[in-house]
């Protein structure tokens, strides 16, 4: 096991220079005059996250932003890369399933997950009945490839099946299907393994939103003789707006950037590629770094409206405060 | 309509309470415990049931599966996991060829394991302090353009990570030269990453404090650091807790940043690399890949369902506020 040691060397190293630099700002903040110590305080807790940030998120922005205008050999070439992406069918077929995985993915993981939430509400063994559908946000969208590979997997008719759909369809009489090859129904299949990711997530937030709802309002509709759905919709819905917002954007923001799905269940072919997959490939794979930049850009300018409205809607928390 | 004024109510009670109070309380206090709304009928039941179901099977079936003989699961005599049931079949060897063969063709997982962990402690640690350091300065800190800059470090968390990769590599091995195959360049990526997401969260927690405390300790002389060390840390412990599980799984399941950082060499890549070169070629090893997925969830499973509850606390914490 000597690797071990030497493994552990590092990361001890790495935590102890860390921990001299964090002391060394602590010590001149401490020291610092006091006519200028509020500003060295700024200065001194903000400096090592914005330094990081800066280098690692807006510088490349910045630069991807440029790249998104020049062609593979670097040099500018106009808005060709964004007249490729909106005419060659490949691409647009990639837009077309960025746009569905944005509209199912979100949408379903929140019914799912309201619905969910409503239904265990008080019910005999929720912890583990929440468990159960949380469990999924803990594993790896690798892990999840290939657990859902076993689920779609196919064999040629007439020999047993290994994956549980596929028995499922010759039960009851139908041929195996090809779940991740045959276009275009095959995007829904890799949303569905999405979904399944991300309705926890909905789940959780919601039910302890739902529970936040105070019994005397619950209490009052009852009495004034709301049916449990009326109650459910004029009292519930309207006491969980907040949360559903936050829900639906964090969920959305998610899928736009979907990636490892893809990547490990199709790798983009069988016309199931999506931006975000699409951006690795021509950058990483077809030495198109000008179109995967394009591609990048196009994605951030699609997440921009939630961030605008999540903005205004921090800014006016602030102002009620 | 009798329940409109209700809805009024509880659009009020929503904007007006502070959040910690209702996330926190909500979930403790039996004087907040609920009437039981009728909805809970047999068909809600039910549904709910079938849900759970469709929910756990998938796994489920890996988790059989990765018990059951190589011959079972590949070739002419395998047949579906379910049928492990009937013919009784299980092992456990699947689960030591995964771990602990030897030889460069077979997954090797415990080097992997060890490297996903020497990845995501630094990190974790990393991004707490850096974060929570920010993330006080942008509640109690007093500049101009704090809510602007804060707002843009909102902003930061929607820049795909496929944009910053390139420029980062280059910036990595060109500039700083640091070298390849070790953790260094996975830790800072890592650490850069989680930043805004972590400042962010912290910020929903860390403004809630309450005012008069933090007034009382300066004028009782406590200078910034001696505020944010003895009063907010320790205040801020199960937010803390809850970025600190969030940072876990997200670390420990990444693969992109790994596909780019590491080399690939089995010096420092992490388990969920090599499963992805295990799983995506077909071959003669095929068998190992249920147990080795199984390996590679079964940590950050663990931790998660050990610490659900500050998990759930911190995601409301961000939630309710965001």
């Amino acid at each position: 096991m000597e690797f071990v040691g030497g493994k552990l060397l590092q990361v001890g190293i790495a935590i102890a220079a860390f921990a001299a630099v964090i002391g060394l700002i602590m010590l001149l903040v401490d020291r610092a005059p006091k006519s200028t110590r509020d500003k060295v305080t700024v200065i001194g807790f903000l400096a090592p996250a914005a330094i990081l940030m800066i280098v690692g998120l807006v510088y490349p922005a910045v630069q991807t932003s440029y790249l998104a205008f020049t062609d593979a050999k670097g040099t500018p070439n106009g808005v060709d890369n964004f007249v490729w992406m909106f005419t060659q069918p490949e691409a647009v077929i990639t837009l077309r399933n960025t746009v569905i995985w944005t509209v199912l993915v979100p949408l379903l993981s929140t019914v799912f997950g309201l619905a969910y939430a409503v239904f265990i509400d008080k019910a005999r063994g929720e912890r583990i009945l929440k468990a159960l559908v949380f469990m999924p946000m803990a594993i790896s969208f690798v892990g999840a490839g290939v657990i859902w590979k076993l689920v779609y997997d196919f064999r040629g008719a007439g020999i047993e099946q290994t994956g549980v759909l596929n028995a499922l369809r010759v039960a009851v009489g139908m041929d195996p299907k090809q779940f991740l090859l045959d276009a275009p129904e095959n995007t829904i299949f890799l949303i569905i393994v999405m979904v399944w990711i991300q309705t926890g997530f909905a789940m959780v937030i919601l039910s302890a939103a739902i529970k936040g709802v105070p019994v005397e309002l619950v209490e009052a509709a009852r009495l004034d003789g709301a049916n449990p759905w009326q109650q459910f919709r004029n009292v519930t819905i309207p006491g969980i707006r907040g949360s559903l917002v936050v829900v639906l954007t964090t969920i959305t923001i998610a899928t736009l950037k979907v990636f490892d799905i893809v990547r490990t269940m199709t790798a983009g072919n069988f016309e199931t590629s999506v931006v975000a997959n699409e951006m690795y490939t021509q950058a990483f794979r077809a030495d198109e770094p000008g179109r995967g930049a394009a591609l990048a850009l196009v994605l951030f300018l699609l997440v921009l409206p939630i961030v605008v409205y999540n903005a205004r809607v921090l800014r006016q928390q602030r102002e009620i405060r | 309509m009798t329940a409109t004024p209700a809805r009024d109510e509880a659009d009020k009670a929503l904007v007006g309470l502070p959040l910690g109070e209702k996330g926190i309380h909500a979930a403790d206090e039996p004087i907040m415990r609920r009437v039981k709304t009728k909805l809970t009928s047999p068909f809600a039941t039910a549904a709910a049931l079938i849900i759970a179901a469709i929910w756990t099977v998938p796994t489920f079936g890996l988790f059989v599966q990765s018990f059951r003989p190589a011959a079972k699961q590949v070739g002419p005599r395998s047949d579906g996991w379910w049928n492990a049931f009937f013919d009784g079949q299980f092992t456990f060897k699947n689960y030591v060829d995964a771990t602990a063969a030897a030889g460069s063709q077979s997954p090797n997982l415990s080097q992997y394991l060890i490297n996903s962990t020497a990845i995501v402690i630094p990190v974790t640690l990393f991004v707490l302090v850096l974060a929570s350091m920010a993330a006080y300065i942008f509640a109690w800190g007093n500049f101009r353009g704090r809510h602007a800059m804060f707002i843009f470090v909102f902003a930061l968390q929607i820049v795909p990570l496929q944009m910053a990769l390139i420029p980062l590599l280059q910036l990595f091995t060109q500039v700083l030269q640091l070298p390849a195959g070790s953790y260094t360049q996975l830790w800072i990526a890592h650490t850069i990453f989680g930043l805004p997401l972590g400042i962010f969260l912290l910020h929903n927690f860390i403004s809630e404090i309450p005012g008069e405390v933090i007034e009382a300790a300066r004028v009782d002389g406590a200078g910034h650091t001696t505020i944010f060390w003895r009063i907010i840390l320790p205040l801020s412990v199960p937010a803390l807790a809850s970025l600190a599980i969030f940072q876990f799984l997200w670390v420990w399941n990444d693969l992109l940043v790994a596909l780019v950082f590491s080399g690939g060499t089995p010096d420092v890549a992490p388990i969920t690399q090599r499963l992805a070169e295990i799983s995506g070629t077909r071959g003669a090893r095929d068998y190992l890949n249920p147990a080795a997925a199984f390996v590679s969830i079964i940590i950050p499973l663990g931790v998660f369902f050990a610490l659900q509850r500050y998990f759930v606390r911190g995601l409301l914490a961000g939630g309710l506020k965001g």
